[in-house]
């Protein structure tokens, strides 16, 4: 039992990241049609807003403290970010240190700027053009967008520390009733999977709830009739477009204390969360956070030691066979809506 | 009996009671208009004799043969071609490609592979497709990619790549929505045509009542998913049920 | 000739003679100058020009034919090389029984893919393909690679099917039962066609230039001339013509009496050989087979190959998969050293601004030319090199009609 809840709890950060990401690709295709290979890159590219952002706030000036002497006897040299030393270690350490939940400020409008930008530069002429070219415009742009930060950062990882508060772990049995050390969970990953369900819950929110939601949903309905009641769509499937690139930037930022970004993360990703798009149903919202949050737990539960001893390698290949066997049996996916890309 | 016989078929969308208790038939070599207001069930009758819906309940046979379950190409392979309401051709291809392409489906069944000789070699096929031409009037344009035709060319030649099949039964749905009056002049023509010379049965769905007058032997009225009336144009033209249901808008 | 129109044997001749002189045709450049690092014509380049051309060929009978886009090409190519390499473990070195076995094997396993994949089209078939393929890889890298001899064994499947990430290799305990276990001195032996091995090669000296003859590069370009020519035929028959109405209008296709599933699954199956036969191939230049081969960028690539040189064209696979190899290995080798040595005439502060600018392009920046070429090709250039080709000769004869009008307006005038 606790190492079932165990699994269950493991999986629920990869699955929250799966549905973030998943939940914009869906926006996207649902109301502008398009197939993003791109939007992967949208997840790396927040997380290395967030990689920027502390190496912002570390840049430091060095001073020699003769008051102190390194282990061959010379004067010390210190560092000092002039964050500290401007708004004094306390303050200026306590931004330091909670450097990543800050980038998500950072990150909103950059995301939403990169997500605009690409939108009216590139996607808004292939609205019109054959799906394959869809796919393959966006692979292109994919593949750039990554170099560059590659370019930028380097091929190696980079590790970003979540806040001190957060970097442990927590006893999770204890507070439902199992022996101690049964249930280790550490504090981030809960933060992370908080995180993703306030943004998943505001996406919906926001589409239930407010008149633009409401046109979106109208859109990804019948595009052709909303335009005919001379609403505006295009100018609003942009804005939607900012907004999932948010979505997936901020599933980014926040996941770099779990796994140190490397500049290839995104197309990782991208191949998990078309799974998890095809899986939930191409063009339904809660399909695809279901989907998400489901095979992120399918997944670690195929990770267990006995399953794989059991079926050697199956943590490897689960997601793709459940998305074969999901596929032929309901070709719609769990939510699909019929007449969606049913050519 | 009737070459196509159509027997209690119903057929519901969720509420929607589109085909209640259809009973139809065909008789061979005639033409039959089916015609009804718009969402009287012609379209949902039509897709259950091609193998694209399959009723709930009741029997369609064709030839006596039932034709319920089987894939489309299985039913064209016994005998029925169906022309569309917006021309289905291939677009990409010329327009002698196009004709040749029903020919080998004709002789060759649903699938053969014959990856290594070479079309050109195909005499019969070529020849059989350019005499179809010919009667089509289309010869000059067999080089032509097909997309770049006239749209009253796309139907000619759609209806040709039916006939270059032989089918026993031609479906029609709608073959002159949309079209200028010269251009239907020409299709109404041309079907007059098919029916003179061919040991062919016309199965035709339509809006246009100059196109069925001008055509039709039979005319079966559809109104709310179940037939109203079945009879020669003549008596259907002063039906008061059928004034009422149909013509009553625009007598 | 060989059953072709005029037009089809003229491409085949100009192929054929393009790949047997390439070893001239690629070094235009003396082994001392500046230039040399724009010479192909070393023999391990050129065998994977033939090889990725092969492969492109292949992908474009279901690509350009079918219109159906598969994300998961490079899965056949593990196929094929894995195959390859346990008929050299198994029986002996001559490659032609490798290559069998690599065909043979991919096609069994395109049958397999293709069939549940086909059932589905559009982008669905392109994420089931990216599945299967990511699931080969994900299979190839661990699960098949772990020790299927039980621990107490040291025999040939230490390492399981496929090595890992490490990769097949030979070993000297590799029974080879038809042929030599091992060479007169102890070593492996080496793939040979018949005796004649693949990486030997005669070098030629005309002066300055030095050409290399390798037979494994020969060996190569004679099949991809055969593959090339089978595509013409494929191109050209019933079957094709089958392949090109399903991607026009599929409606039509099943309403006129044809199943378009078996013409596809037909496709997929000769792409998966294609593909098996290149991965075979690559086997037998350079005895090893890795995983990697069938990462899901590398499907990618073929993709790209096929676009950037003309979906559907005859020959634009060929020149796609020639470009994105010969880019690969110029662009990735220049460095800022050799930037600035070009552009030493420029005067200092504009000749580092313009390195700068290049220099995120070139050597380890390959891929982000890639990707811009890429995306460049799509929205500009959706007919790749052949459209491209195509209308740069339409303007050149327009021009000359022109030419030709005036003088024939003002030959009465005089």
């Amino acid at each position: 039992m606790d190492a079932i809840i165990l699994q269950i709890l493991n999986g629920l950060d990869k699955g929250s990241a799966y549905a973030l990401i998943a939940l914009g690709l869906t926006l996207i295709f649902g109301t502008l049609g398009v197939v993003n290979f791109a939007h992967g890159a949208l997840f790396m590219i927040g997380a290395f807003c967030a990689v920027t952002l502390s190496r912002i706030l570390n840049i430091s000036f060095t001073t020699i403290d003769e008051t102190r002497t390194d282990f061959l006897g010379n004067p010390l040299k210190v560092d000092t970010t002039y964050i500290e030393h401007w708004l004094g270690p306390d303050l200026g350490g306590g931004i330091l240190n909670w450097s990543v939940p800050l980038s998500i400020l950072f990150a909103i409008p950059i995301m939403i700027l990169v997500g605009v930008v690409m939108e009216r530069g590139l996607i808004k002429h292939f609205y019109k053009r054959p799906h394959a070219d869809q796919i393959l415009v966006t692979f292109g742009l994919a593949i750039v967008l990554q170099e560059i930060v590659k370019y930028y950062y380097g091929a190696n990882p980079i590790p970003t520390p979540a806040p001190d508060a957060f970097r442990g772990s927590f006893d999770f049995g204890t507070l439902i009733g199992f022996d101690p050390n049964t249930i280790i969970y550490p504090y981030w990953r809960l933060v992370y999977f908080a995180f993703a369900a306030v943004i998943i819950g505001a996406v919906f929110a926001f589409l239930q709830f407010t008149t633009f939601g409401m046109v979106v949903r109208a859109g990804m309905a019948d595009r052709e009739t909303v335009q005919l009641l001379g609403i505006n769509i295009d100018k609003r499937f942009t804005i939607m477009f900012g907004i999932a690139a948010a979505v997936a930037g901020l599933a980014g930022v926040m996941y770099v204390p779990i796994n140190p970004p490397n500049y290839h993360m995104g197309m990782d990703f991208l191949v998990l969360s078309f799974v998890v798009v095809v899986v939930g149903g191409m063009g339904s919202l809660p399909g695809a956070v279901l989907a998400g949050f489901l095979l992120g737990i399918l997944e670690s539960f195929a990770s267990m030691g006995a399953v794989i001893d059991l079926i050697p390698g199956i943590n490897q290949i689960i997601i793709y066979l459940v998305a074969i066997i999901i596929l032929l049996t309901r070709p719609r996916g769990l939510m699909g809506r019929k007449g969606v890309m049913e050519d | 009996m009737g070459i196509l016989e159509v027997k209690n078929v119903n057929k519901r969308f969720g509420g929607l009671q589109a085909l209640g208790d259809v009973n139809l038939s065909v008789a061979e070599n005639t033409v039959h208009a089916i015609i009804g207001p718009n969402g009287a069930g012609k379209s949902t009758l039509l897709n259950c004799l091609i193998g694209k819906l399959i009723p709930d309940t009741g029997s369609v046979l064709f030839q006596g043969q039932s034709v319920l379950g089987r894939k489309p190409y299985e039913i064209n392979q016994m005998g029925i071609s169906r022309v569309f309401q917006t021309p289905e051709i291939f677009g990409d291809l010329t327009v002698l490609e196009n004709m040749m392409i029903p020919i080998f489906a004709k002789r060759d069944g649903v699938f053969r592979m014959h990856a290594f000789e070479d079309t050109s070699n195909e005499r019969e096929i070529v020849e059989q497709a350019e005499s179809m031409l010919e009667d089509l009037n289309l010869q000059d344009q067999r080089h032509m990619h097909s997309a770049s035709m006239s749209r009253g060319n796309k139907r000619r030649l759609e209806i040709g790549m039916c006939l270059a099949q032989n089918p026993k039964l031609l479906l029609l749905d709608e073959p002159t929505a949309g079209m200028a009056r010269a251009d239907t002049n020409n299709t109404i023509d041309l079907l007059k045509q098919i029916k003179d010379e061919r040991d062919i049965t016309i199965a035709i769905i339509e809006h246009d009542m100059h196109v069925v007058f001008s055509l039709a032997e039979r005319i079966t009225v559809l109104a709310q998913g179940s037939p109203l009336v079945e009879d020669t144009p003549e008596n259907i033209k002063g039906h008061p049920k059928v004034r009422e249901a149909y013509l009553g808008e625009t007598a | 000739m060989f059953g072709l129109a005029k037009k089809d044997v003229t491409l085949l001749l100009i192929v054929a003679a393009l790949t047997m002189l390439a070893p001239f045709i690629l070094n235009p450049f003396p082994v001392d100058s500046a230039m040399a690092q724009f010479n192909a014509g070393y023999p391990d380049l050129m065998q994977r020009f033939v090889i990725f051309g092969i492969f492109a060929i292949g992908f474009n009978i279901l690509f350009g034919l079918t219109g159906y886009l598969s994300f998961g090409h490079a899965a056949f190519i593990g196929v094929g090389s894995y195959a390859a390499m346990w008929m050299f473990k198994l029986f002996g070195m001559n490659v032609l029984p490798a290559l069998t076995l690599a065909v043979v094997m991919s096609g069994l396993f395109a049958l397999l893919i293709g069939y549940v994949s086909l059932r589905r089209s559009g982008i669905y078939f392109s994420i089931l393909t990216l599945a299967f393929a990511q699931m080969s890889y994900a299979l190839a890298y661990s699960v098949l690679a772990t020790d299927m001899d039980g621990p107490d064994e040291q025999g040939l499947l230490q390492k399981g099917l496929t090595g890992g990430e490490t990769g097949l290799q030979l070993t000297l305990q590799d029974p080879r039962i038809l042929g030599q276990q091992t060479t007169a001195d102890g070593g492996i032996p080496v793939p040979n066609l018949f005796g004649l091995e693949m990486r030997s090669a005669t070098e030629m000296v005309m002066g300055d230039w030095v050409f290399t003859f390798s037979a494994g590069y020969y060996f190569s370009a004679v099949v991809m001339l055969i593959a090339f020519y089978l595509s013409i035929r494929i191109f050209r028959s019933p079957f094709g013509m089958m392949l090109r109405a399903i991607k026009c209008n599929n409606t039509r296709m099943t309403y006129t009496g044809l199943n378009a599933r078996p013409y596809a699954l037909a496709a997929f199956v000769i792409s998966g050989m294609y593909a098996g036969l290149a991965g075979g191939l690559m086997a037998s230049m350079d005895p090893l087979a890795g995983p990697e081969r069938m990462f899901w960028t590398a499907s990618g690539e073929v993709v790209l190959m096929t676009i950037l040189g003309g979906v559907g064209t005859l020959i634009g696979p060929v020149l796609g998969a020639g470009v994105i190899k010969y880019m690969e290995n110029i662009v990735s080798k220049i460095n800022s050293d050799i930037l600035h040595s070009w552009f030493a005439f420029l005067p200092d502060g504009l000749e580092d601004l313009v390195v700068t600018m290049i220099y995120p392009f070139v050597g380890k920046g390959w891929h982000l030319t890639l990707g811009l070429m890429f995306m460049l090709v799509v929205i500009f250039l959706p007919g790749g090199l052949v459209e491209g080709g195509q209308r740069v000769a339409r303007l050149f004869r327009r021009k000359k009609a022109k030419e030709g009008k005036k003088s024939t307006q003002s030959t009465p005038a005089e």
